[in-house]
């Protein structure tokens, strides 16, 4: 089977032909599985959301390829319409798109634009208002009038309404409080578990990426500069710091420990993980 | 796409029109503008057109960029100009088919009409083209303060003038950004009659008045944390200061009303 989602040589250039001409993307390439949850990092301006706007079809690449499950996304106006259904895409702050006069109606928006049946419109809407812990006597409120971290996850919902194969994400949890940071992240492993759907997520906090994502994809000035598992990147802290990133701070605790002699393992980057290696070392395993 | 929106836009230079101070430069748009409307015949309009391609000509602003600014306006030009071709009378009859006079007189009417509107945008052009809009709007604010006698508002006006053109690139960008938001959630701006398609434009209408709306009350308590409390004594960073080439420049724009003056009397 191919991999859903493939990019190939993907290079984007913003005002192409004019004085503002600006590379975003420089041959761009990786391919995401099914059911596979991908992490992209990187700095501001790296062309991270330039990215994650070719994947559904919102910007046409300049050179190169976008497949969806094999085929090229632009290879006609109908699939490519198509691919918009199928790829969801959650912006920055989607909170801010919201317009609608009840939560219901706007978590239907995208439903209702892919032409379903008004049984299957309801049926979806509520499912999605379960993944994100929207109830139903919410369903019938404005939505401007909910706290900052439920529109955020209302708008979230409109978008896995839409029963997408692929969800991205750019930075979901970002401006959030950590109860409200928590519940999105929870919400987006739910239904990805559910769906055996594909999760692309863009993120500034190294312990989310390394927490969540079963793959991390380091961008540097509109290229890839690292991917493979967030023990692999990781690992290379050096790489990382010097590209004005931070590792998680647990793996930095544990760099320092083996700086002071320790012999602890050098690949930690979850809170478990450190768990496990400080038992170990306190007495081979469980506590005593 | 809506980025592509010149709306006074100003190019960053460094010419003797780029650096006359926005008060000469305001004044002698209106100077323009009268010598402009003083004009009645080809040699007084000649005279101010060689006043406004020197202009231009000066502060290199490209003539393709003058005329991509005109290009919104192409209807109305048009349409000013059928009118007058139609419906000015005088002069000989040239065309009879009909009911479709077409007189001498009308068309010269309607040669001058396009002309001077033409003119009339491309002169104001010049002038957001090379004055940045802070500039601007600090040479309004002056010109007008004597105004602040009869209780006018001015430095008021001048605010909210800046603050307005200070927003329009970025509730440009947040429309760009809700457009593809709402596509990405299938919405279609594309197809369908106009009922539809104004329909349509809800999903992108709403945040943004709700954003605008947001982004007005922050600017107002970020103001308002800086003790902002209108212009009653206040004082600037960067004074204007009239120098020696702002006399001259007002002295060509003095000249160039009077020799249209002369030449109106004369009949040119």
């Amino acid at each position: 089977m191919p991999p859903i989602i493939e990019v190939q040589n993907l290079t984007h250039i913003y005002s192409a032909g004019t004085p503002f001409e600006r590379t975003a993307l420089n041959k761009v390439s990786f391919s995401a599985q099914q059911g596979e949850f991908l992490g992209i990092i990187g700095h501001t301006g790296s062309g991270k959301s330039t990215l994650i706007q070719h994947l559904n079809g919102l910007l046409k690449p300049n050179d190169g390829r976008v497949l969806f499950a094999g085929e090229d996304i632009w290879k006609d106006k109908a699939f490519t319409r198509q691919v918009r259904h199928r790829v969801g895409l959650v912006f920055q702050y989607p909170e801010y798109q919201l317009f609608e006069e009840t939560v219901y109606r706007d978590i239907a928006f995208g439903p209702k634009n892919m032409g379903l049946s008004d049984e299957e419109i309801d049926k979806r809407v509520r499912r999605a208002a379960g993944f994100v812990g929207i109830s139903d006597e919410q369903m019938e409120k404005s939505p401007f009038e909910l706290s900052g971290g439920q529109k955020r996850r209302v708008a979230i919902a409109g978008v896995i309404a839409m029963e997408p194969e692929v969800l991205i994400l750019d930075e979901p949890a970002a401006g959030l409080d950590p109860a409200g940071r928590d519940a999105v992240l929870q919400n987006i492993r739910a239904y990805q578990k559910a769906q055996n759907a594909t999760i692309i997520m863009v993120s500034h906090s190294m312990e989310e990426a390394a927490a969540l994502a079963d793959r991390l994809i380091v961008m540097k000035d509109g290229s890839i500069d690292m991917i493979g598992t967030p023990e692999d990147v990781f690992r290379q802290a050096d790489r990382i710091t010097a590209m004005g990133l931070a590792v998680p701070k647990v793996t930095q605790v544990f760099r320092r420990l083996r700086e002071l002699g320790l012999d602890v393992p050098e690949n930690v980057y979850t809170l478990q993980q450190a768990k496990a290696a400080l038992l170990s070392l306190k007495g081979g395993g469980r506590r005593a | 796409m809506l980025k592509d929106i010149t709306l006074g836009q100003y190019f960053p230079g460094n010419t003797v029109v780029h650096r006359l101070d926005p008060r000469t430069k305001l004044l002698l748009v209106i100077i323009y503008m009268v010598a402009l409307f003083t004009a009645k015949w080809f040699v007084s309009y000649g005279l101010v057109l060689i006043f406004l391609l020197t202009a231009a000509w000066i502060s290199r602003v490209r003539p393709s960029a003058m005329l991509k600014g005109l290009k919104p306006l192409l209807i109305i030009i048009l349409l000013t100009g059928f009118l007058n071709i139609f419906y000015t009378t005088g002069g000989t009859l040239l065309v009879e088919w009909k009911f479709i006079h077409i007189y001498s007189k009308g068309l010269e009417t309607a040669f001058f009409m396009i002309a001077r509107i033409v003119m009339l945008i491309a002169g104001t052009f010049l002038l957001t083209y090379t004055t940045s809009p802070i500039a601007l709007t600090d040479g309004l604010e002056l010109l007008l303060s004597p105004l602040k006698k009869i209780k006018l508002p001015v430095h008021e006006l001048s605010m909210m003038m800046c603050i307005a053109l200070r927003f329009i690139p970025t509730l440009i960008e947040e429309t760009d950004k809700i457009i593809s938001a709402q596509k990405a959630r299938g919405a279609d701006f594309e197809s369908g009659n106009l009922l539809r398609r104004a329909k349509a434009l809800i999903p992108i209408l709403v945040p943004l008045f709700i954003s605008a709306f947001r982004r007005a009350d922050e600017l107002a308590v970020a103001m308002e944390c800086r003790c902002y409390h209108g212009g009653e004594g206040r004082t600037r960073m960067k004074q204007l200061r009239f120098a020696p080439r702002d006399g001259v420049a007002l002295a060509l724009g003095a000249l160039l009303v009077a020799a249209v003056i002369v030449l109106r009397n004369l009949g040119l």
